[in-house]
């Protein structure tokens, strides 16, 4: 509901950008994350999130606090903290006998649960453990999904979306070639999402596009899918909608031609060949004949016509 | 010779080597999408023993990052301040959003008028601001310093030498004030009402909302009228209820084209006219006496 909706007006104009803020837009901003800790986590987990943090850094915000959350039982507490801080990605760590090294990630739409995914944290290895210098902060990573199974299982597409939801950051229009240095990789193998983040190394190959080398950076963990709780096909549709606003309009009968030069095809109306005016010629000219019988012509439809009028008139008489 | 040979073949190689480096085949072609620097590769995958697990992997993602590089190296580019910049399409790949889509305003009952007859009220390029005489400078017209610049305006308002004790005009002024707050406020939340479609009851005269029968009409204006003391034994005859005498009005079509004069000619009139006339018919006039 826009501001001016509202039956509390705000009172302060700090107040009222506040509210404006949180509400829906048309063209969103970056999602923001929050990282949350369960009731008992482990090292292994903490660290694994804390990197995952680094890796989203202005778009996260870690919670201090360990809460008691279970988010395939009761989801709200999670909502609540969506809705306080207008984040719609949670990252929830917890571990337990029988799921040990839960890592949850889901996300929010419009403030209710949409997706949850749980991952058993396997291999886990460090950002710090790798030796090598690392990549600026703040970059766009490139995503590389390989595997059939995201294309072929229902479940590892929309885990698929989520990942790309959770790590590409903002969409831009312009990027520095300079820019492109790191690599989040994405392999499903086995029930077991391998999760491998590479810097990338511009290398001379002669030709005007670079070599390509790979360097691993860390973090690297194989994410082993246990429970899910996706969106419906109906919720998911939903979200997706694209505004009015921004679909662009097709502009019609405007085209290019090899040399570039843009063409445009005009319509005309049909031609009225009967009343044209052609060049005056004797020889177009109408003859006598062929006037008198035309007068003739107009002077029956007349007639007609009034006698039509005069029938008219009868008629009322006798009513 | 032979070395020379040799070398330039080491070279050749190479660069062969580098060009296979480059242009990656694949059984079917990954899907590329440069809005959101993402590569996706449904080929089956073929990492054997686990000892080689991570070269493995690291060998199939590089493949699969040059192909994404090879695609944006072919968008345009552009150079700001040094700096080489591709211009990346916009993202073909759907996410959802993390909010609805924000519903358009709803008018106000003002705009929905002024849409409908086509008024304008606001026009480009004017000033919030006026110049005032009295004070000579420029004082906005509403909002922020308003206020006190009609302070420094009206600190003195002239009383009416008739003798008579009249209001504080400045009481008046603010009680006026207040009185236009209550209604812009009134006005809003009447808005508010339509745009959430709640029903409000409606001030002012009964109308059909509140009877919906005429029936229920006529009872509620009987009873009404006995709704008093005396059973309504002094009350007034309002003036609705007096009969009217006059007759009932006749209402006349109006007749168009020939049919007017039909009309006219259908009337009774003096039957001897222009031209037509009959001297031995008698027509009209007092009887003769025979």
């Amino acid at each position: 509901m826009p501001v001016i909706e509202r039956i509390i007006k705000p009172k302060t104009h700090k107040g009222k950008q506040a509210i404006l803020k949180r509400e829906p837009k048309i063209i969103e901003n970056a999602k923001q994350t929050f990282f949350i800790k369960g009731l008992k986590t482990t090292e292994v987990l903490q660290s694994c999130m804390k990197n995952l943090y680094i890796l989203k850094k202005p778009y996260g915000q870690i919670l201090q606090r360990r809460n008691d959350i279970r988010p395939f039982e009761d989801p709200t507490p999670l909502e609540n903290f969506g809705r306080k801080f207008n984040a719609s990605l949670f990252v929830l760590i917890n571990n337990n006998k029988k799921r040990p090294n839960n890592l949850i990630i889901g996300r929010l739409f419009e403030h209710t649960i949409m997706d949850i995914v749980e991952f058993g944290v396997e291999d886990y290895k460090c950002l710090t453990n790798f030796k090598l210098e690392k990549i600026s902060s703040d970059i766009k990573p490139m995503l590389v999904f390989q595997g059939e199974l995201f294309e072929s299982n229902h479940e590892y597409r929309r885990i698929k979306n989520l990942l790309i939801d959770m790590f590409q950051r903002e969409t831009v229009k312009q990027i520095r070639l300079q820019g492109l240095e790191h690599v989040l990789s994405f392999t499903a193998n086995d029930n077991c999402i391998l999760f491998r983040s590479y810097k990338v190394l511009l290398k001379k190959s002669g030709t005007r596009v670079p070599r390509i080398e790979l360097a691993e950076i860390g973090p690297r963990m194989n994410l082993r899918i246990r429970r899910t709780k996706l969106a419906t096909d109906d919720l998911f549709k939903q979200a997706c909608k694209k505004p009015k606003e921004l679909k662009v309009k097709k502009k019609k009968n405007i085209s290019e031609d090899n040399l570039g030069k843009t063409l445009g095809r005009v319509h005309v109306g049909t031609q009225k060949l009967n009343t044209i005016q052609t060049r005056k010629m004797k020889g177009l000219r109408k003859t006598l004949t062929e006037r008198k019988s035309e007068r003739k012509r107009k002077q029956v439809i007349t007639e007609e016509d009034n006698a039509k009028k005069i029938k008219v008139n009868t008629d009322e008489n006798n009513i | 010779m032979d070395i020379v040979n040799q070398i330039l073949d080491n070279e050749n190689n190479k660069n062969d080597c580098i060009q296979q480096l480059i242009n990656v085949e694949k059984e079917i072609d990954v899907d590329i999408d440069e809005g959101t620097l993402l590569v996706s590769d449904y080929n089956t995958l073929n990492l054997k023993a686990p000892s080689k697990l991570e070269p493995n992997l690291e060998a199939l993602t590089r493949d699969n990052v040059q192909l994404l590089i090879n695609k944006i190296w072919t968008l345009p580019i552009k150079c700001v301040e040094e700096v080489i910049l591709a211009e990346l399409p916009k993202p073909k790949y759907v996410l959802p959003r993390s909010r609805k889509l924000p519903k358009p305003k709803s008018l106000t009952k003002w705009q929905q008028f002024a849409k409908d007859k086509g008024i304008r009220t606001k026009k480009k390029g004017r000033s919030k601001l006026k110049w005032d005489d009295l004070l000579q400078k420029w004082i906005p017209t509403y909002g922020f310093r308003n206020v006190e610049a009609e302070k420094q305006k009206e600190w003195l308002v002239e009383c009416h030498d008739d003798g008579k004790p009249i209001q504080d005009p400045f009481v008046a002024l603010k009680a006026s004030k207040n009185e236009k707050k209550a209604k812009n406020e009134l006005q809003r939340l009447r808005n508010l009402a339509k745009a959430r479609k709640v029903k409000i009851p409606k001030v002012g005269f009964p109308s059909s909302e509140h009877f919906k029968d005429s029936k229920q009409l006529s009872m509620g204006a009987k009873i009404a009228e006995v709704s008093t003391a005396s059973m309504g034994q002094f009350n007034e005859v309002l003036k609705k209820n007096v009969k009217k005498t006059k007759g009932k009005k006749v209402t006349k079509k109006k007749k168009s084209g020939q049919l007017k004069e039909l009309g006219t000619k259908n009337k009774k009139k003096p039957k001897a006219g222009k031209g037509n006339r009959d001297f031995r018919k008698k027509v009209g006039g007092r009887k003769r006496r025979q």
